[in-house]
């Protein structure tokens, strides 16, 4: 405890989960559309199952560069038509509860609530604990319910509790390299779900800035000085 | 056609002469001082951010449900689905946090000048009274995105009028409309925020520029500019405020709507203060999190609330310390006794007063966002007599809200004392530059 607080003094800028786990910064870059397409194929592949992103609809996804037939091919799945939220494709609530203890949230807003660092972060360190009833935890979360579901992909990795750091147990389908590349894309995907038209707004905000600063202060600032010139 | 117009406008006048009047009491021949400075564009932003407030809630209202089932649902599909809906809702969302920026700021110059002396008592008590008002407007509002901070504040928030003595648990049901908040107390506070209390701010905010230009507004040297007058029944420090004013304004509108754009488009959520990450999270009833922070312009009474002790096991004595803290304001007109009004005329005790004063409220406002434990603990031992007698929380942030907490009612207790026996400096007769 003394030493992470220490490193809060030293480091402000580093942010810790509740857990006391560092967190890393999320590499994820808003107007990579490689990066976000590969990410919601990640999603329908290995998350959809469980989690919905119900304020979502299939639709949104062709303005990351994915054609309407392409939606229908690839990524549709739980729903007939393109202009359907995104549901979860495998568990009722109902059954999903009885097999978790929760009922897997919907991540349509994760990223705004847990934020793209955190996200990051948790995706990459579940570990094996054969005390929990999945055979998983996490470093970020303790004791969460759900196992982890990129497990095939990271491989297994175990908790080096003096360390306080995980150490590897076996390989996974990809390298490390490539399995934070997969995350990246896939947290990178989850915060635009989370504020779609969060590009769309800065871009407006420049436009709006311009028309206030460039525009409207010199015009206000001039007919204010004029008027004045009389005032002693 | 400029002919034409002014026919029609003769028509017009002829039938209703009284707009014409009103506008020349009000904007062409209200004088008001020339030396208005910095602190004087909060009035008309108050009013800016106002209409603002209105105009993006008439649009949120055609989209938003008011149904425990539905209401997060909606606002999502505002952000989504309806054309410029993000744009409404942030216009809307970062318009709550500026209001209370400006209402503020708009406050503590009426503080440094005196504003609030005779003749402007009323003016005063009309503004102390928009500010409460807003304040219940603001709690009604953050009910209806209906997410864990907009649940769980509620509830707290409710509960406090439950500590109230014998009338405290039945008045909490009546808030309410049931025993929890539920889908009863989302619709009556929806019912609330966007007719109730929105008419009687505008009916108090008119009722607060009727008073103000009644007696003329005051200024940053706190001479009465209508004592002297030139052959022309003008004050001679006066200008109209039409069309002086209303152009500088123009320019404080400008700059304060960039500001405004800043933080819209490229930090709504401005950090979690302005848009709470946990309010991303829907409501909860079972789920409580594991820290409830109101928004930061209510943290600094939040603080006073928990710097209290509770007596008897009853929260009611901070409840009590909460409410007299907001309502004390009123009774800033009579218990300052400075000769002078303004903060340039006034000695160092005033001076020093009124900064602890910020300085405290600054210091409440931000432990009120944060646990009790951010300071961390004071090693006292639970065996020694300090530790098991004397101390009933170890929590330095406690501790230091306590403190705050007795300077803010002292700044307000000791003003009769410290106005009339300060040093203070000649007026003079006329405004300075």
């Amino acid at each position: 405890m003394k030493a992470l607080l220490l490193c809060m003094l030293v480091f402000p800028g580093i942010v810790f989960a509740a857990s006391g786990y560092r967190l890393d910064r999320s590499p994820h870059d808003p107007r990579d559309v490689a990066s976000l397409q590969a990410g919601a194929r990640t999603y329908v592949n290995y998350c959809l199952g469980c989690h919905g992103l119900q304020y979502m609809r299939y639709q949104g996804l062709t303005e990351l560069g994915i054609s309407e037939a392409q939606v229908k091919e690839y990524l549709l799945f739980t729903a007939d038509k393109i202009g359907e939220p995104i549901r979860t494709t495998g568990f009722e609530p109902k059954t999903a509860k009885e097999w978790f203890g929760v009922p897997p949230p919907d991540l349509s807003v994760i990223a705004r609530s847990r934020g793209a660092d955190w996200l990051y972060t948790y995706l990459r360190t579940f570990y094996r604990d054969p005390k929990t009833a999945t055979g998983w935890n996490n470093a970020v979360f303790p004791s969460v319910a759900m196992p982890h579901a990129l497990w095939t992909l990271q491989g297994e990795r175990g908790w080096d509790p003096k360390e306080h750091r995980l150490t590897e147990i076996s390989q996974g389908r990809l390298s490390p390299v490539e399995y934070d590349r997969t995350v990246r894309d896939l947290v990178n995907f989850l915060v635009y779900v989370g504020e779609p038209a969060a590009e769309r707004r800065k871009a407006i905000g420049i436009v709006a800035l311009f028309v206030l600063l460039g525009v409207l202060f010199p015009l206000t600032y001039w007919l204010k000085k004029e008027y004045w010139k009389d005032v002693k | 056609m400029a002919s034409r117009l002014q026919a029609l406008w003769g028509w017009f006048d002829a039938r209703m002469p009284s707009v014409a009047e009103q506008w020349k009491i009000h904007a062409a021949e209200y004088y008001a001082p020339k030396n208005f400075n910095f602190w004087y564009f909060f009035g008309s932003l108050a009013l800016l951010v106002l209409v603002i407030q209105i105009v993006s809630g008439i649009f949120l209202t055609m989209s938003y449900k008011p149904d425990a089932i539905l209401a997060f649902g909606s606002v999502e599909y505002i952000m989504r689905d309806v054309p410029g809906g993000w744009l409404i809702r942030y216009v809307h969302s970062t318009g709550a946090s500026a209001f209370f920026i400006v209402v503020y700021l708009h406050m503590f110059r009426a503080m440094l000048y005196g504003s609030y002396r005779e003749p402007r008592e009323l003016v005063w008590i009309f503004g102390v009274l928009i500010y409460l008002t807003l304040m219940g407007e603001a709690f009604f509002g953050y009910l209806l995105p209906w997410g864990q901070m907009s649940y769980w504040g509620a509830q707290v928030i409710v509960n406090l009028f439950g500590t109230i003595p014998l009338i405290g648990p039945d008045l909490a049901l009546w808030i309410r409309g049931d025993y929890v908040v539920s889908d009863a107390t989302l619709n009556r506070f929806f019912a609330l925020h966007v007719i109730a209390l929105p008419l009687v701010l505008l009916g108090l905010v008119v009722a607060h520029i009727l008073a103000l230009h009644d007696v003329g507004s005051n200024n940053p040297d706190g001479v009465e500019i209508k004592k002297l007058k030139g052959p022309d029944g003008r004050p001679l420090d006066g200008i109209p405020f039409h069309p002086y004013y209303t152009v500088k304004d123009l320019v404080g509108a400008v700059v304060f709507l960039a500001i405004f754009c800043v933080v819209m488009f490229f930090m709504p959520e401005m950090g979690g203060y302005f848009l709470e990450h946990n309010n991303f999270i829907p409501a909860d009833p079972l789920k409580t999190p594991e820290h409830i922070a109101p928004v930061w312009y209510f943290t600094p009474y939040y603080s006073i609330l928990r710097a209290v002790p509770p007596l008897f096991n009853s929260q009611f004595p901070g409840v009590l310390a909460m409410g007299v803290a907001v309502v004390i304001f009123f009774f800033l007109p009579w218990i300052d006794r400075s000769p002078v009004k303004s903060i340039r005329y006034r000695g160092p005790l005033y001076k020093s007063w009124l900064a602890a004063f910020v300085i405290v409220f600054v210091i409440l406002g931000y432990l009120g966002i944060e646990p009790t434990t951010v300071w961390g603990q004071f090693p006292v031992s639970d065996d020694s007599f300090l530790g098991r007698y004397i101390v009933d929380t170890k929590d330095v942030a406690t501790w230091v809200a306590r403190v705050c907490t007795i300077v803010y009612f002292l700044f307000f207790f000791l003003m009769p004392w410290y106005t009339a026996r300060d040093k203070v400096r000649p007026v003079p007769e006329r405004v300075t530059a």
